[in-house]
């Protein structure tokens, strides 16, 4: 035995059964071994170069004597002549109560230098599908204290409600806010977070951490950081450790559990990566065509379910490439989040925050959360009234542009205003302004009352008498 | 008739095994030691490939393969109505009792209970010589549906025994003899599903599928029987106009398959329908409805199956001479897992790597829609209508789904993002949408409304035009418009507003009947006719859309006097014109008279 083995060999602590020596080719992330034995599909399998660093891979494929290995982790200082072990179990992590207020990193190796979590109880990462049958309707509605969401969009507890940003934007900041402020009316509770980061940048990770300390939040908080320099396929695990995690707080010790999954884009890249290095037919932009069923995986393991006390709401984040909106990322994101909160560049370059773009937002399971007994009887009536006559402030807008403001009839001025201020008193507030939802409708009527009252169609009668300052006797300053 | 194999690979949800001879195409197997269902897809001399209906992690090669001989079918009985299913027909219900709230793989549950009695009321007696399809009896299988057992296809002879009373679904009720062979008929059989059931002959289309939602029915109908896809991206609202559909529209049957779409869309659908109320029988509308639930995140091979099995249901109620509509939402994710699969078999891919076959299998899927006459007696007919969604990626309909699709409906709703925007829903686009059954349904609306034609018509020729003018307004602004043409603008504005747009979730305006709608487009119409007139005879454009009554054309809709307010209104509208009128001298009823003409 030559010299460097034995010192390779005393690193091996754990390793028991069979040992592979040798791989057939290492190509890209995948690496195929032939002549294995008894190999799971997906299993997970550990892997040492000569270096001395161990790194983990997954079975992608297998047959009798063959089986092809994505390698997680670094490759470089890998060659042929490796040692490979498969463990015969797929990817699992233990899991207790212990993981409140730690950090880990990618692969669930703790980041604060704090031992690893020990259990018995151990997870797969992969989750099993929620049961139609065993879920409960959404219905609570959580106050993020943010006009923009509570008018117009609101977050209700078990949804799954992702951020689509722009590079550069302030989608960080608003995903902080969102932790830091989301409680349920009427309840005094508190979310847990668990916070995944995926390809971020260490500058980000460490303002999440500090937003996290400073409003106390981290004690009730699981970070779990992938990072821009960590290796690109670990992308495809961090979220499905963060749910699991998310999900055993949620289900099992009955928390009501806010996920935040930051930059999801990320994770779209990886999975490409590891397509196209299998050599699988391209979809659209070179996205694997399971890309929808994968994303699935992620998304739908948000919910309530019958029996269990807690809740699981997502809030995934992620930029769109090239400011596309039908870039495949976001495209099959909406096709299976409940709905989508668009930010956008125009707003905050005029200095408006949160610079949501609530046109082309939308909340699927608002409807059942707001309203009498929930939010207010006028909730959803005003939402909708703000919407039609914003979108016609924005015709109006633009249409100015080309014929010039005189040019437009005294109705359409009248909305073009109602645009102006619908953006400066309504939309923006400051990042530490915590709206109630009372502040948030009554804000709404004052910008409505910009508006002919006939003209307020989509509001029925009585809301108008009963909501509208004319009515309420407050005096509205307009400029 | 069953033959073990083993495992020889695993790549995703195909899994290549051998060892065992003559295995047929379409042919169930269980893999591996937990005995996950699979479809054999492909064979060869040495080995075959199947298609796993669940996660295939941790498989290993080696892992025995059972060929079960059968093929994969639906349990057809008693008992479908109000059930939930997985794209295999697994009772999810059944699955949380026993399993708990997340689906473990490898579960094996009937499809209709075992321990369920029901009670059989025969209509046939001994000695009785009937044919497939023949009636035999019927079971009260909820209060709206009342479900007819039938001599299953292929089986003729002489009754020779047939019961009375309390029944399970696999007890016999009548046994069949023909020469010396007997067959045993019981509450259920079995039907594979990616064959049609037969039927005795196809019949036209007459009969409009009445949704009461006004933008289908009145300008894009589907008839019973036919077949019209739903198509928009993301947030146009696809699954609520195809939820609305499911709850209100005037069929006997539904059955919703949520194919690859979100978890709580189908939990809302659980949790909703039993609320509604049937409003004839005053029973909840789930007692006519059969929910199919292969999520997006439940295993992509099943959801291939899911369209399948739906659609043996929806037939299978058809032949025992009811309406039946068929939900599938969305078919984009049904051909989707046609792409995953052909990938796994490294078949070579055509437009945007679906297989060359995405189109014969979306025309056979279509196909499966008519109103027949049924076979067996007492003679009957019944229909299949086909609603599908369709995903297009990035909202544009020029992708293969979308294109194939077109070719083998008869009505396209499209969905419109500008619509949505702006929160006016259903947001059917009514330049983009066609309906090929509009003719054909026309009749049965002039049987009762002999003027509907006429007014559907202008009224659809107005929002065309409108659209025109739109276009213009947005270049010289719409102060800069003659009169006539804003006259035009304000009267599409009613039709959008007043007419097209349908939100409510409760009350008045959730459900419009046709003679509301009727009334509805007649108002608005006849008020533009009459306000024409008065332009013409140079009165300002702002007198007419500054009444309170154009205001009150935009809300009356919800009004929750239905018929009363509108007609009411009606008078007040022509009034407020004739008014006016006055004022300038202007006889409009004569000028009406004779412009009609």
């Amino acid at each position: 035995m030559a010299e460097s083995d034995r010192g390779i060999i005393s690193l091996m602590k754990g390793w028991y059964g069979t040992v592979y020596r040798g791989v057939k080719e290492i190509r890209g992330s995948l690496m195929i071994i032939e002549d294995v034995k008894d190999v799971r599909y997906e299993e997970v399998v550990r892997i040492m170069g000569p270096d001395g660093v161990e790194r983990l891979g997954r079975v992608l494929e297998v047959s009798k004597d063959m089986a092809v290995v994505q390698i997680l982790g670094d490759r470089e200082g890998l060659e042929a002549n490796c040692l490979v072990k498969f463990t015969g179990s797929t990817f699992e992590i233990p899991i207790s109560d212990e993981v409140m207020g730690r950090v880990f990193n990618g692969r669930f190796e703790p980041l604060d230098g704090l031992p690893p979590v020990v259990s018995g109880d151990k997870r797969d990462i992969n989750g099993a599908p929620i049961n139609p049958y065993a879920r409960v309707y959404p219905h609570d509605f959580i106050q993020t204290g943010i006009s923009a969401i509570d008018g117009m969009l609101s977050l209700i507890r078990g949804q799954k409600l992702p951020i689509f940003s722009y590079s550069g934007l302030p989608h960080n900041v608003l995903a902080a806010q969102v932790a830091r402020q989301a409680t349920v009316l009427g309840k005094e509770e508190e979310f847990a977070v668990v916070f995944a980061g995926i390809g971020l940048r260490s500058v980000e990770a460490r303002y999440f951490m500090e937003e996290f300390k400073r409003s106390g939040a981290l004690e009730r908080s699981v970070l779990i950081l992938n990072l821009a320099d960590d290796p690109a396929v670990e992308r495809i695990l961090t979220p499905r450790i963060a749910l699991t995690v998310a999900e055993y707080l949620a289900f099992e010790m009955e928390m009501h559990v806010l996920t935040i999954l930051t930059d999801m884009t990320n994770y779209c890249e990886a999975l490409r990566e590891i397509s196209t290095a299998r050599e699988e037919v391209p979809g659209r932009g070179g996205y694997p065509g399971y890309m929808y069923s994968d994303l699935a995986t992620i998304y739908e393991r948000a919910g309530i379910i019958k029996g269990r006390k807690g809740s699981l709401t997502m809030m995934p984040i992620l930029t769109m490439p090239g400011g596309d909106l039908r870039h495949p990322i976001p495209d099959l994101t909406g096709y299976i989040t409940e709905g989508q909160i668009i930010l956008s560049p125009e707003l905050h370059a005029k200095g408006i925050y949160p610079p949501i773009n609530v046109l082309p937002s939308l909340s699927r399971l608002m409807k059942s959360g707001i309203g009498t007994g929930r939010t207010r009887e006028d909730h959803r009536y005003v939402a909708d009234q703000l919407y039609d006559a914003y979108s016609r402030g924005i015709k109006a807008r633009d249409l100015a542009k080309i014929v010039g403001e005189v040019g437009l009839s005294e109705r359409m001025r009248r909305y073009l205003k109602f645009a102006d201020e619908f953006e400066r008193r309504f939309l923006s507030q400051g990042v530490y302004e915590n709206r109630s939802i009372e502040e948030t409708l009554d804000l709404a009527w004052d910008v409505l009352s910009i508006i002919p009252e006939e003209e307020l169609v989509r509001i029925p009668r009585e809301y108008i008498e009963t909501y509208h300052p004319k009515y309420r006797g407050v005096e509205v300053e307009l400029p | 008739m069953e033959r073990r194999g083993v495992i020889e690979r695993i790549k995703g949800p195909v899994v290549i095994a051998s060892g065992v001879k003559n295995v047929q195409i379409g042919e169930i197997v269980e893999v591996g030691e937990e005995g996950l269902i699979g479809e054999v897809i492909r064979v060869s001399m040495d080995n075959f490939t199947v298609q796993v209906y669940e996660s295939t992690s941790g498989l290993k090669p080696g892992e025995p393969v059972l060929a079960t001989g059968k093929r994969l079918v639906a349990e057809l009985g008693p008992g479908l109505i109000t059930a939930i299913y997985d794209g295999l027909q697994r009772p999810l219900e059944e699955i949380y009792r026993l399993k708990g709230p997340f689906i473990e793989r490898g579960i094996k549950v009937n499809a209709l209970p075992r321990d369920r009695k029901w009670e059989f009321k025969p209509l046939v007696k001994k000695g009785d010589v009937v044919e497939e399809g023949d009636v035999i009896g019927v079971v009260e299988e909820s209060r709206l549906v009342e479900h007819r057992i039938l001599v299953p296809p292929g089986i003729r002879g002489e009754i020779i025994r047939v019961e009375e009373g309390s029944f399970k679904v696999d007890e016999t009720v009548a046994v069949i003899k023909k020469g010396e062979e007997e067959h045993n008929v019981k509450l259920m059989h079995e039907w594979p599903v990616r064959v049609p059931r037969p039927f005795k002959a196809r019949l036209s289309l007459e009969t409009p599928l009445v949704t009461g939602q006004r933008v289908l029915d009145t300008f894009f109908p589907v008839a019973k029987g036919g077949a019209a896809c739903i198509v928009g991206g993301f947030g146009t609202g696809k699954t609520v106009t195809l939820h609305k559909v499911a709850m209100w529209s005037d069929t006997d049957i539904v059955v919703y398959i949520g194919c690859g779409e979100r978890g709580n869309e189908m939990c809302e659908l659980l949790t909703e329908f039993p609320k509604l109320i049937d409003p004839r029988k005053k029973v909840p509308l789930l007692e006519r409805t059969v929910l199919i639930a292969n999520t997006s995140n439940m295993p992509v091979s099943a959801r291939e199956a899911s369209i399948y099995m739906g659609i043996t249901i929806a037939e299978y109620y058809r032949d025992q001479g009811y309406h039946v509509t068929l939900i599938a939402d969305s078919t984009s994710r049904w051909a989707e897992a046609l792409r995953e699969i052909s990938g796994r078999l490294e078949e070579m891919p055509v437009e945007s790597g679906f297989p060359a076959y995405l189109p014969d299998r979306l025309a056979e899927f279509y196909e499966r829609a008519g109103r027949v006459k049924t076979i067996g007696r007492p003679e009957r007919e019944g229909s299949v209508t086909i609603l599908g969604a369709v995903s297009p990626p990035g909202g544009d309909y020029n992708e293969p789904v979308t294109i194939h699709t077109l070719r083998f409906v008869g009505a396209l709703w499209a969905l419109d993002t500008e619509l949505a925007y702006r929160r006016h829903f259903p947001a059917i686009n009514w330049l983009r949408s066609f309906s090929q059954y509009a003719d054909e349904v026309e009749k049965w609306w002039a049987k009762q409304f002999p003027e509907f034609p006429r007014y559907r018509r202008r009224a659809l020729r107005l929002l065309t035009i409108a659209s025109e003018i739109e276009a213009i307004a947005s270049v010289v602004g719409e102060g800069a418009l003659p009169d006539d043409q804003r006259l035009i603008l304000l009267t599409a504005e009613l039709l959008k507003e007043g007419f097209l747009r349908q939100v409510a979730m409760t009350g008045e305006d959730t459900f419009c009947i046709p003679e509301k709608q009727y009334l509805l487009v007649k108002m608005i119409m006849d008020f533009y006719d009459r306000a024409y007139v008065l332009i013409r005879n140079k009165v300002p454009i702002d007198e007419i859309a500054g009444l309170p009554e154009v205001f009150k054309m935009m809300r009356v809709k919800e009004d929750e006097r239905g018929l009363i307010a509108v007609k009411e209104l009606y008078k007040q509208v022509i009034e407020a014109l004739n008014q006016i009128a006055g004022k300038y001298g202007i006889d409009l009823e004569e000028v009406i008279q004779v412009g009609g003409k």
